[in-house]
């Protein structure tokens, strides 16, 4: 029976064959079969994750804590000098100069991605607004968030750092951001579960070793990745708790 | 822990002597130069189970005004603001202590004698099952929370803080 593997729904549509490919080259590496299992939205990954369906995960940070304390999965790697941060932003147009400018029934455009929501939440609680006085209007892409807010059907937009500066120079034209996050320690993170944790020494082996082939840079390049680093388990425990502390 | 020193304070500044939480006694020398907490940053830092700084992050080092080397082997107490209620830190430890997650307004002393309000969050680190410190995160607090506890933190000041304030 493979082992299965999935992805954090969040990923860009850009990266997609790159985890195919990744996958690919990861079954050879290791010589197992892996079956890589992509979902829509994070509601029926956690379901999988729940049925205890999932082996190996590269894990959108807020799951993390429910993954290590609840499912038995350790840390293994992850991408180099990456980390999520947020921004929120208006249309160009906007009066709002600053957070606090932002008013109570204020519409928000923002996605399912649940680290970058969580942080986009807490960039807006220095204005007195959270979840019970403003108005969430969940799009399934950050490009639908930055078109609710160029149309003005949302005065204000949650994005992922990342996403925002791959938006197109048109739509970031018609944008300003109000606020970037600057956490630095919040990051997606491969994790291996309880059926595939024999192989953990060998899985950080053949991660770590990436860069030194053309092939594995390669395949690290089609996911946007420079190299993988090693989390050890006390790193991810320390993201947990700094996680616990944003979810209050 | 170490008394505060003039020539570290920028501007006209007021004596104060604070009774810590752990029985000493700490002079600090405290003006009115407010630090805005940046936009979109955390100041994180966790100790260990006796509140002794183990590791601060840049943002934690940039608004307290201390060095890293300062802050690391120091206890918490390093930002005490006179202005604080000992009730807040009561609350907070017996809190963290039962396990608990703690929130709350705080407003912290820096090197130079200023200070900035935070939101600030503490929860227990458990490893097996065991408490092995706390982590303590504080993001930009609402103006509007912070002038409600410039309010509210006068009110539940013990008698010998009532009349330290007096002095």
């Amino acid at each position: 029976m493979p082992y299965n593997f999935t992805v954090s729904p969040d990923f860009t549509p850009d990266h997609l064959s790159g985890w195919f490919i990744f996958n690919t080259w990861l079954q050879r590496a290791l010589d197992e079969a892996i079956h890589l299992e992509l979902f829509d939205s994070f509601f029926d990954q956690r379901e999988a994750i729940q049925a205890d369906q999932i082996d190996l995960i590269y894990a959108n940070p807020y799951d993390a804590a429910m993954l290590v304390r609840d499912k038995g999965f350790s840390p293994l790697t992850k991408p180099e000098g990456k980390a999520d941060e947020a921004i929120i932003a208006v249309n160009s147009s906007s009066g709002a100069e600053c957070v606090e400018d932002l008013q109570p029934g204020v519409k928000v455009a923002t996605t399912d991605d649940p680290d970058v929501h969580m942080m986009g939440l807490i960039m807006l609680e220095p204005a007195d607004l959270d979840t019970k006085n403003i108005q969430l209007n969940i799009r399934d892409s950050f490009v639908l968030v930055a078109k609710d807010i160029i149309r003005g059907d949302c005065e204000a937009g949650i994005f992922l750092a990342e996403a925002y500066n791959d938006l197109s120079s048109i739509a970031k034209s018609q944008l300003r951001v109000l606020v970037k996050s600057e956490i630095q320690i919040i990051h997606h993170a491969l994790m291996v579960g309880p059926r595939l944790a024999q192989k953990k020494d060998s899985l950080m082996q053949v991660l770590l070793s990436m860069t030194d082939d053309i092939k594995g840079k390669g395949v690290l390049q089609n996911l946007g990745f420079s190299g993988w680093k090693a989390v050890n388990e006390e790193e991810s425990e320390f993201m947990i708790d700094l996680m616990d502390t944003l979810m209050v | 822990m170490q008394n505060m020193k003039p020539e570290d304070i920028a501007g006209e500044y007021q004596e104060h002597t604070l009774s810590l939480f752990d029985g000493g006694a700490r002079k600090v020398l405290v003006t009115e130069i407010e630090s805005p907490y940046p936009d979109g940053r955390l100041i994180v830092s966790r100790t260990d189970p006796a509140g002794v700084i183990t590791h601060v992050n840049k943002s934690f080092v940039e608004m307290s005004g201390y060095e890293e080397l300062e802050l690391v082997g120091e206890r918490h107490s390093i930002l005490r603001h006179p202005d604080m209620p000992s009730a807040a830190f009561k609350d907070l430890w017996d809190t963290v202590k039962r396990g608990e997650t703690w929130q709350g307004y705080v407003k912290n002393l820096r090197k130079d004698g200023g200070y900035y309000w935070v939101k600030a969050t503490v929860i227990p680190n458990v490893r097996n099952g065991q408490v092995v410190g706390y982590t303590s995160v504080r993001r930009k607090p609402s103006k509007k929370k912070v002038e409600e506890c410039k309010a509210l933190y006068p009110t539940l000041f013990n008698q010998s803080e009532r009349l330290a304030h007096a002095v």
